[in-house]
């Protein structure tokens, strides 16, 4: 990747493995080239962020993975592996909150890309960077979501806002609003909307408005600009923001538990009570391994093709 | 608008944007104003129109000792994780973008994997990482589970900074003979500053909001907003919203004020 970063800094650190001209054995010069590129400034600053991560995120996933082949109810490591697990998940029909969770993921990330589109453009071309608006779609990001997910419940409940609202204005009587797959839906989209927003609108701001204008003058037409210069232009945004959002809403618990009324089991609802309640680590274990793989292959898989010096040194 | 663009790109869309976003914002702060409107109703259980206005609930909250001991937790949590995630923020960053390094592009790329995974499952699997080391869960633990997912988004609110940094500043400053701490303190520290302090600010606000990394890792103790969803699903009283309207104003003040010092900074 050609990084536009300047690699500046001190010289002395500058030289890395395979200096020239050193008569050392081979061995010793291989040591001298890792103690050389151990000792580059930013190695050395990655380290805390890189203990923290190896610590708290690493090491908690891979044990994950390891209980995820004990045998089942065991609170320990130290048993032969099996596949019992895998094979509960798929006969107990543990799937069923798998697929759910996709389908609901996939729902609201679709929703979330038409609805945050027209925003993410405002955001970075005709509303000027304006920082109120900024800083009013960045608040509800701080506010716990299950207040937030609450004040939904207040809003559709009966007699609530709405039904309230409506009853004394017409007297219309609003049907049961709360506890069905749609409202939790709603409760995705509304949690997970700045995930998507802001990533697409970093994506916005990468299309050169001289593109833009190019195409016009040539006879684009604004779809036609839409389709072949805009979406291009702002994909690695749009695919940042569907990514975090899919992968958030899959493994999402709130949403199904307070608007939905569980009215749709989603797969991290089924891990917490393998955990807790069922107290069958493996199980739970198995169950976050299947999560893991399938958000690590998805992230891994968009954030190797990413520049990310490229995406956020944009000026 | 009048760059020639604008012609193109007419009117009436940019209305429509106009229309579109306000709806969105209704969208997101409808339910909020739900919250606030029940904390303000006297009736134990919610009915709108509201027909007996009161600020009692408030007065509950705030006199209540139960709350207040949650409060300190939160403070605490959030306290030691905004100083500790900006720290390590701050080397963070300039791995990332100041340095050019051997690993530097597979460091960004891992260094984001927290964020981009469902934090309830991380909470367990911190929870059950803990026990496999002996450690107790309390609001220990959940500074370090905050960490895990705050410091790669700090690192990554700092970096952005970094990348707009000319590194030819600090190069003058050492030819000039300053040391490498002088060089940090007077030239790097300044200029990171804005990066800096909007990337505390994020830490503070999310550990402050954060429930399902909390859940898991607190144990026996709780924070705000693990009270709530408790109060939310059994034993219901308006302390609920009211407590909720009260850390979202607590929340939105610090926003505001973060912005209104990081500008008044800026015009110095």
């Amino acid at each position: 990747m050609n990084a536009p970063v300047p690699s500046s800094v001190s010289r002395s650190e500058a030289r890395g493995p395979g200096e020239k001209g050193s008569a050392l054995p081979v061995r010793d010069r291989g040591l001298k080239a890792l103690a050389g590129w151990a000792r580059q400034p930013g190695f050395l600053l990655s380290l805390p962020a890189l203990a923290v991560f190896i610590a708290g995120f690493v090491g908690p996933l891979a044990l994950v993975v390891i209980y995820a082949v004990m045998p089942a109810r065991s609170f320990g490591v130290e048993h032969l592996p099996t596949l019992e697990n895998f094979v509960t998940i798929f006969q107990d029909s543990y799937y069923l909150s798998f697929a759910w969770s996709i389908g609901l993921a996939l729902a609201s990330t679709v929703i979330l890309m038409l609805i945050c589109w027209p925003v993410a453009y405002g955001l970075s071309r005709v509303f000027r960077r304006s920082m109120i608006l900024t800083l009013l779609l960045v608040l509800p990001l701080f506010v716990s979501e299950n207040v937030r997910l609450f004040g939904w419940v207040l809003t559709l409940l009966n007699h609530g806002i709405l039904d309230g609202s409506l009853r004394t204005l017409f007297g219309w009587e609003v049907p049961d609003l709360l506890y069905n797959v749609p409202v939790t839906i709603l409760g995705m989209v509304y949690v997970y909307l700045p995930f998507m927003l802001f990533p697409m609108a970093l994506g916005v701001s990468m299309i050169p408005e001289a593109c833009r204008e190019a195409a016009f003058d040539m006879g684009a037409t604004r779809w036609q600009v839409f389709r072949e210069v805009e979406i291009p232009l702002a994909m690695p945004g749009i695919l940042i923001g569907a990514l975090l959002t899919f992968v958030l809403v899959l493994g999402s618990i709130s949403e199904a538990k307070i608007l939905g009324g569980q009215s749709v089991i989603m797969i991290a609802h089924d891990i917490e009570t393998a955990f807790t309640y069922a107290q069958n680590w493996p199980l739970g274990s198995a169950l976050s391994t299947l999560l893991i793989l399938l958000t690590g292959v998805l992230v891994i898989g968009l954030l190797s093709k990413l520049n990310l010096d490229k995406l956020l040194s944009r000026k | 608008m009048d760059t020639p663009s604008s012609a193109f790109g007419s009117r009436a869309s940019e209305r429509a944007m106009r229309i579109w976003t306000l709806v969105v914002l209704a969208f997101i702060y409808l339910p909020m104003v739900a919250v606030v409107l029940a904390s303000l109703s006297k009736i134990r259980f919610f009915m709108f129109p509201i027909k007996s206005w009161s600020l009692e609930w408030y007065g509950s909250v705030l006199g209540s000792i139960e709350i207040r001991d949650y409060l300190w937790t939160s403070v605490l949590i959030a306290a030691l994780v905004t100083i500790i995630s900006v720290l390590l923020a701050i080397a963070g960053a300039l791995a990332f973008a100041r340095y050019d390094w051997k690993g530097r592009t597979l460091y960004q790329k891992l260094i984001l994997l927290p964020i981009f995974f469902p934090q309830a499952v991380l909470g367990l699997a911190i929870l059950l990482w803990s026990s496999a080391w002996d450690i107790a869960p309390g609001w220990e633990l959940a500074v370090f589970a905050h960490l895990v997912w705050i410091v790669p988004v700090v690192t990554l609110v700092i970096s952005i900074q970094v990348y707009g940094f000319d590194p030819a500043v600090e190069e003058a400053a050492f030819d000039l003979g300053a040391s490498r701490w002088q060089v940090f303190k007077e030239i790097t520290l300044p200029i990171l500053w804005p990066g800096i302090f909007s990337g505390a600010l994020f830490a503070f606000l999310l550990s402050w909001g954060n429930f399902p990394l909390s859940t898991f890792t607190t144990g026996a103790e709780q924070t705000i907003p693990e009270w709530l969803y408790a109060k939310m699903v059994a034993g219901y009283t308006p302390q609920v919203p009211a407590l909720g309207t009260l850390t979202t104003l607590l929340a939105g003040v610090l926003l505001l004020g973060g912005y209104w010092l990081g500008t008044r900074r800026r015009k110095q």
